[in-house]
């Protein structure tokens, strides 16, 4: 198929909608607002139904309905919208429910701005809403990737039916970039006809969706059952990308967009003969604890950057486990970090380590 | 492009590349007019807007004219400043408006109206063959229609800037510049560029219609 070129926010409907996703709620905010202008203009073409509900907290339920019922279901918005969601999201974990949920992130706390950031990293991979769950996290750095993993998002939620959410800064959200649409790579899908509310016809019990355990023992058994789950994505979903790991001083790590302006000041340092590594996560939960674990002894040290005041950091350090010292750079607020400067901090870095 | 009307206002569907367009044009201009401005005009988009090259533009002489509250301020919200009626009213400058994706970005338009046609204008069609609702001669006439009848004004000329980006090829231009073409020809529009990134840019056969104008990718970070 050929490329085409498309924004950010629509490349990730188009993708849902070649997925099979049928069913959008949302609401708007910028800057992931032409995620559902393009599913309520695609949506109806493609026998699906597109609802702008009345607020983020109605359109997260309006998924847990029709997540349900055995539909692929997706809803989208930016980070101060996903907060408002979070008590939607732990019912669907709660519930066992597959959804995909894309939050295209913006400078936080609060109402924040509207450029770019990563302050939303605690909030999707902690969990924004209460109690023991996980939700599967991808971060793609480019237009591409990032199509690629939306459609196979909807395969990896039927799988452990769980809610998986994609994370893109805003600036993947805005971008141009060209892509194609291919296929991913075939999981067998579970039936869903075991628990989908799909209507008993007179012809058996009802499936019922709950999150409700009020008895202790009933609770802590749901709780253990999930843990296994969650053990198994951790154990086959970690991924990312290691980038000039050979030789290299020092190892940086970032995701998304921030990554790619890591490659750049690697690319620049590489020419003045300095070699500097990257680690990428492509999965934030699970994160790939693996890739800093075997790191090559000429690492020295490690520099997390974000567009935060520092929040992935904390996983690469536990990952690391003090093997090396960390530091961190990161600009915040809707400022994009520059390759000069990440460059300034890494020979900052190495002047210190001889 | 000094044989264009003083007034250029650049339209298209959204990601055709205006902005970059816009801002290569008034680059080029200002080496030829000490008189020029750019007005940004997008309310539609909150990212990749011309006016985040103001400081490039106004260090060459252009006058650069945004929101009314500053060309930082990241407002989702269409405030344009009336800033605009100077450079629409001054008959020595060079005016090129970029306005916002397609018809329902260049509704802002239709405020100007009067002066626009009572000074003259050129309103150019960007179109790039790779975007997914301009592929087919059906779809760019179609943002014709839908542009001209929000606005009241008229397309006057069709710009080919079909690209992928840095993987652009001549091939992808040339196909493109077979669409708008087709477009040509149905509409009598002539097609007034055929814009592309330097390197490509080269490369184009000096016969087709249209004047050759070279991209520099000013939008687009070095990382990107």
């Amino acid at each position: 198929m050929a490329k085409v070129l498309m924004k950010g926010n629509e490349a990730i409907g188009a993708a849902a909608i070649q997925a099979g996703c049928k069913y959008f709620f949302g609401y708007p905010i910028t800057p992931q607002n032409e995620l559902p202008e393009y599913m309520s203009k695609e949506l109806p073409k493609n026998d699906g139904v597109f609802v702008q509900a009345e607020s983020e907290v109605a359109a997260i339920n309006m998924v847990y309905g029709a997540a349900g019922c055995g539909v692929r279901v997706m809803t989208s918005s930016s980070s101060p919208g996903i907060a408002l969601k979070q008590e939607g999201i732990t019912y669907i974990a709660g519930a066992e429910l597959p959804c995909v949920i894309v939050n295209i992130v913006r400078g936080g706390p609060g109402l924040g701005g509207i450029q770019p950031a990563q302050s939303d990293y605690f909030q999707s991979t902690r969990g924004g809403g209460n109690g023991d769950y996980k939700l599967l996290v991808l971060a793609p750095a480019n237009l591409q990737e990032m199509v690629d993993m939306v459609q196979e998002a909807f395969d990896m939620a039927d799988y452990y039916r769980n809610p998986v959410m994609v994370v893109g800064d805003g600036m993947i959200g805005q971008m141009m970039e060209p892509i194609e649409f291919r296929t991913p790579v075939k999981r067998e899908l579970p039936s869903k006809e075991g628990w989908a509310t799909t209507g008993t016809k007179g012809n058996r019990k009802p499936h019922i969706i709950n999150s409700l355990f009020l008895d202790p023992q009933g609770l802590e058994d749901h709780n253990i059952r999930l843990q296994k789950k969650y053990k198994t994505m951790k154990e086959n979903e970690a991924r990312y990308e290691a980038y000039n790991m050979e030789n290299a001083e020092i190892v940086l790590a970032a995701y998304g967009t921030t990554s790619r302006i890591c490659k750049n000041a690697i690319d620049k340092l590489k020419e003045e003969g300095i070699n500097i590594g990257l680690i990428r996560p492509q999965t934030l939960w699970p994160f790939p604890e693996k890739a800093f674990q075997e790191i090559p002894e000429t690492v020295k040290a490690a520099l997390t950057v974000e567009m935060s005041e520092g929040q992935m950091i904390d996983d690469v350090r536990l990952a690391l486990n003090g093997k090396i010292p960390t530091e961190f750079y990161g600009r915040s607020g809707g400022m994009i970090p520059t390759p000069d400067a990440i460059i300034d901090k890494i020979k900052e870095m190495l002047g210190g380590l001889k | 492009m000094l044989n264009d009307k003083r007034i250029r206002i650049i339209v298209g569907h959204y990601g055709s590349g205006k902005t970059e367009f816009a801002v290569n044009y008034a680059m080029k201009l200002i080496e030829q007019e000490s008189n020029v401005a750019l007005a940004d005009l997008d309310v539609v988009n909150v990212y990749f807007r011309s006016r985040e090259k103001a400081k490039m533009m106004t260090e060459k002489g252009i006058k650069v004219i945004s929101s009314a509250i500053g060309h930082d301020a990241n407002l989702d919200l269409p405030a344009i400043s009336a800033g605009i009626f100077a450079p629409l009213q001054d008959e020595t400058c060079q005016t090129i408006l970029d306005v916002g994706g397609d018809a329902t970005g260049a509704r802002v338009l239709a405020q100007f109206k009067q002066i626009i046609n009572f000074m003259g204008y050129d309103m150019f069609l960007v179109v790039n063959a790779n975007r997914e609702e301009t592929q087919t001669k059906e779809g760019v006439l179609r943002h014709i229609e839908e542009i001209e009848r929000q606005t009241g004004f008229k397309i006057t000329g069709l710009i080919n800037n079909t690209h992928l980006l840095r993987e652009t090829t001549l091939e992808e231009v040339l196909k493109g510049q077979a669409l708008v073409k087709s477009v040509s020809d149905e509409t009598n529009i002539p097609i007034k560029y055929i814009s592309a990134i330097e390197k490509v840019a080269q490369t184009i056969p000096s016969d087709v219609d249209g004047e050759i104008m070279p991209i520099k990718m000013y939008m687009r970070e070095e990382w990107m």
